[in-house]
């Protein structure tokens, strides 16, 4: 390494572009090169399973705004790292190629988890990119009938879409309800029944065991046997980070990459960060973790701590920024609920505390009787306050 | 001068734009999103996080 070689982010999703800003907002003029591995400037990923499905995608439109600050920044796009080897501050494309870095920013993210189901895998599908919503796309409609494993924020979106587009739509999850983790059971079981009501059959409690067909899918196989026809799946059942490309370095990857109250990457030889998705990190204001949070929020929080470090770090400087303190927040569109959060509703006992669980409502989520989250539907509003007391949690 | 804009047609109404500068984007009795189209240049940054924070990215910014 030395003095002259660039920051090296690797992944060009929002957390990279929020690391890049961050870094020229804290006065790092150096080079910065962004490695993607979707031929794709940095979009925005939340369309995919709801407006751009719906009305068309294309990715131009999805694309964030780039500040100016980041005009000179090398987009190295279509290329994969897949290999990195810290202590010497390289990393290694999938053309061969070795980049030399002054300073390592780990934003690869995450890609859908595939489960190993037996049967034809044409026909299945997995929802990450654009290229993959466009695909997906292609086969929805009038006639199509689409079964989607698993009931979280994507199943759910997705199934909305669908029946919005006409297509017929079952949804098999293990779990009680869909979207219980962050919601709940009961709040799950009425956007259960919302989504009934939309014409969407559920198959909750169950596994698919099998995928039938001979060339591709026609349907699936439940583990009490029942079949379900089938023109096209998709297994949506949670990610897996992608660090593969960082194996080897003495890391801790046991779930994303895991990094200090700076967001420094622990045991990291050289200066390196991680964002986003793959971050899991401290919160200040959730003591307890370390944590990995795929909230949209998040990677702009983390990129613009993680850009701010980084750069103090490549300076020589101490660390002057406080610990790392984010409220996580999710919003989702299903149908006509609006639905919005703050804080970590998982960690909490829901409380219904405005409105009723199948129409418009607030939610606080109390642990030992002090606020953690608060859900709302169609009420946005009221979540102002909200979001404020949480993050006077720092206090 | 900064203008600002917000496609109505892509605005949900979160009011996430309303953090980092709420006596410019507000949420109204209705929860419909009001904001005012002009602002002070030295606003900019508080600006730009709230057009980063809108989840539909409905924001656009002109600095003349």
């Amino acid at each position: 390494m030395s003095d002259s070689d660039p920051v090296v982010i690797v992944g060009a999703g929002l957390g990279g572009l929020r690391a890049a800003e961050a870094l020229r907002g804290a006065g790092f003029d150096e080079h910065i090169v962004v490695v993607g591995d979707e031929p794709h400037l940095p979009y925005n990923r939340p369309p995919l399973s709801k407006e751009a499905l719906a009305g068309g995608v294309d990715v131009e439109d999805l694309h964030f705004r780039r500040r100016a600050s980041i005009d000179d920044v090398e987009w190295r796009l279509g290329s994969r790292v897949v290999a990195s080897d810290l202590a010497g501050s390289t990393i290694t494309l999938d053309n061969g190629q070795v980049l030399p870095f002054s300073g390592l920013v780990i934003a690869s993210g995450i890609r859908p988890r595939q489960l190993p189901i037996p049967g034809p895998t044409t026909g299945r599908v997995l929802l990450r990119g654009a290229d993959d919503a466009a695909h997906l796309r292609d086969q929805l409609g009038p006639g199509s009938h689409l079964v989607i494993l698993g009931a979280g924020f994507i199943g759910c979106e997705v199934a909305a879409t669908a029946r919005k587009l006409g297509a017929e739509v079952d949804v098999v999850a293990l779990d009680e309800e869909p979207l219980i983790r962050p919601l709940g059971p009961e709040f799950g079981a009425a956007m259960r029944r919302h989504h009934e009501d939309n014409g969407v059959r559920f198959h909750m409690g169950r596994t698919v065991t099998e995928f039938l067909g001979e060339d591709r899918v026609t349907g699936v196989r439940l583990d009490d046997g029942t079949a379900i026809p089938a023109t096209i799946v998709l297994e949506a059942v949670g990610s897996v980070p992608n660090v593969e490309w960082l194996e080897g370095n003495g890391l801790d990857l046991s779930d994303g990459v895991l990094v200090d109250e700076s967001l420094r990457v622990i045991d990291s030889p050289v200066p390196a960060v991680a964002v986003g998705d793959i971050a899991r990190h401290p919160n200040a204001l959730f003591p307890g973790g370390p944590w990995r949070i795929e909230h949209w929020n998040m990677p702009t929080e983390i990129g613009r701590h993680a850009g701010k470090t980084l750069a103090t770090l490549l300076t020589g400087a101490e660390i002057e920024t406080a610990p790392f303190s984010a409220l996580p927040s999710f919003w989702s569109d299903q149908y006509d609920l609006n639905i919005q959060s703050f804080g970590m509703p998982g960690l909490g006992e829901p409380v219904l505390v405005d409105g009723n669980l199948d129409g418009d409502c607030i939610v606080e989520y109390r642990k030992d009787g002090e606020l953690v989250g608060v859900v709302g539907v169609n009420r946005s509003k009221d979540l102002m306050d909200y979001r404020k007391q949480l993050l006077a949690r720092q206090q | 001068m900064i203008t600002i804009d917000v496609d109505p047609a892509v605005c949900d109404n979160y009011g996430r734009c309303c953090f980092d500068a709420e006596d410019i984007f507000f949420l109204d009795d209705s929860g419909a999103l009001q904001f005012l189209s002009q602002a002070d240049d030295d606003r900019l940054a508080d600006l730009e996080n709230a057009a980063d924070a809108c989840p539909m990215q409905a924001i656009s910014l002109t600095v003349s």
